[in-house]
């Protein structure tokens, strides 16, 4: 019988498992375990609103009407999981305290990684929790000129946010095209003319040799050997998954939680989220999948199998999904566009920055970007979890 | 149930239309709209992932 259930990560992920445990019926304890001292908050405007100003860090926190009063939840905030004993099914955290489970939800997502050897300073940050944001956001009041390494979306959602904020923008990237392994090269020479016509300063194919300053950031220093002088650096190439306190655990772990489709990392043990890797039915590989939608959908998954049990769970199949506000565009990007072998753009065009643009890899439609066309999205995501085939998916343009 | 948008914060993602397509609808005029907003209890689990999967919070049910 299940009488006790440990998510550990109080993130989207997590959250959205406790609320199914909950409209499911489980009215057993429900423990959520959480090392940062808030409550679940929403990220998508850290970069954006809440860099910009024009949201106030308490609006991201999810159930602001409903509160918790309904999800009679064991809330643990502000102490880290630091291992867990699949034989006793306990977890231990790091003030001494345990939590015991009947099932284990894992959710306790990513960080963003640091340039490696890089020394601690005013002016040096990254962009992923609440506090890095508030941070960056008290950094940006002073700052006039900004470096931003890594031109990732989370990168190029802070150039944007911080061009609106009137700030001079470097950014730095190591690819030679900014978002080339996601994206056809055409679009990302688009999303990089944007932000050049925005004011942004792009320094493509080179790499940041060292910070310059030393109690406090006063730039970086190229591979070209040129500097670029800067009040504040932010540092955006990439997350990794917050795994290592399960390193002595027995489970397989590999750029992420491993699992299987139920989004079991081992009996009675699931995982959701940026931290997971779940075989997914659509494309049948089993990605980590750093989307808001993902984390909702496998912490919901999560959950229902958790309390459906072995024989009676469900096998994960989903669409990824993604989108980047910048300036004035929204970019809204479904499927999977790495070893793509043909992308047409269907509607639209480049010279206008407002397009949808179709991709195919063998006779499959595989991938849709759609830049300021919500509407032709939601076509296309139906075709693509239908798995249709690369001439349907240009038929229907034709219908449009 | 009574389904309620909050169109100040829809964000045009199309989430709810893929989950619930008998209830919500993208126009032709770009503006999201409740095509029932009083669905039948059959519809509730579709309602319901509209609401969870909304990027901006904007659904909300009302019993």
């Amino acid at each position: 019988m299940l009488r006790r259930i440990v998510i550990v990560g109080a993130s989207l992920a997590g959250l959205r498992a406790a609320e199914t445990l909950r409209a499911r019926g489980f009215d057993g304890e429900l423990t959520i375990i959480g090392d940062e001292p808030h409550r679940p908050y929403d990220r998508p405007p850290l970069s954006k609103q809440v860099l910009q100003g024009s949201l106030e860090p308490e609006q991201a926190f999810f159930r602001q009407k409903d509160g918790y009063d309904a999800l009679a939840l064991d809330m643990r905030l502000g102490v880290r999981a630091t291992s867990v004993d699949l034989r006793v099914k306990r977890v231990t955290l790091a003030d001494g305290t345990w939590a015991d489970y009947d099932r284990l939800i894992i959710a306790t997502g990513a960080r963003a990684r640091s340039i490696p050897g890089m020394t601690p300073r005013a002016g040096l940050l990254v962009l992923r929790g609440l506090d890095d944001a508030l941070a960056l956001r008290r950094e940006l009041m002073n700052a006039s000129h900004v470096a931003i390494v890594g031109a990732g979306f989370i990168g190029l959602e802070v150039a944007a946010s911080c061009r609106a904020r009137g700030l001079q923008v470097t950014v730095i990237e190591a690819l030679p095209v900014p978002l080339s392994p996601i994206l056809a090269p055409t679009l990302c020479e688009m999303v990089a003319a944007m932000h050049r016509d925005h004011g942004v300063e792009l320094r493509t194919g080179v790499t940041v040799s060292d910070v310059i300053g030393e109690a406090r950031v006063a730039g970086v220093a190229l591979s070209d050997g040129s500097r670029i002088g800067a009040d504040v650096v932010v540092v955006s190439i990439g997350v990794t998954p917050n795994t290592e306190w399960l390193d002595s655990s027995g489970l397989t772990l590999d750029n992420g939680v491993v699992c299987d489709g139920f989004g079991q990392a081992s009996p009675g043990v699931y995982a959701a989220g940026d931290v997971a890797r779940v075989v997914n039915r659509w494309h049948g590989d089993s990605p980590r999948i750093e989307h808001w939608t993902n984390a909702v959908e496998q912490g919901v998954h999560a959950a229902e199998n958790a309390l459906a049990g072995p024989g009676a769970s469900t096998s994960f199949s989903s669409v990824p999904y993604f989108w980047s506000d910048q300036y004035d565009r929204k970019i809204q990007f479904i499927g999977l566009a790495r070893r793509h072998d043909e992308m047409v753009i269907v509607d639209g065009s480049l010279a206008d920055r407002r397009l949808v643009a179709l991709f195919r890899r063998g006779d499959r439609v595989v991938a849709c970007l759609a830049v300021n066309q919500p509407r032709a999205l939601i076509r296309y995501r139906k075709l693509l979890a239908a798995g249709a085939s690369w001439e349907a998916a240009l038929s229907e343009t034709g219908a449009s | 149930m009574k389904v309620v948008v909050d169109l100040n914060l829809c964000d045009l993602h199309g989430l709810c239309v893929e989950a619930a397509p008998e209830v919500f609808e993208i126009g032709d005029d770009g503006a999201l709209h409740v095509l029932n907003e009083t669905p039948e209890q059959g519809l509730r689990a579709s309602v319901d992932k509209a609401v969870r999967e909304c990027p901006t919070g904007a659904i909300s049910i009302e019993e």
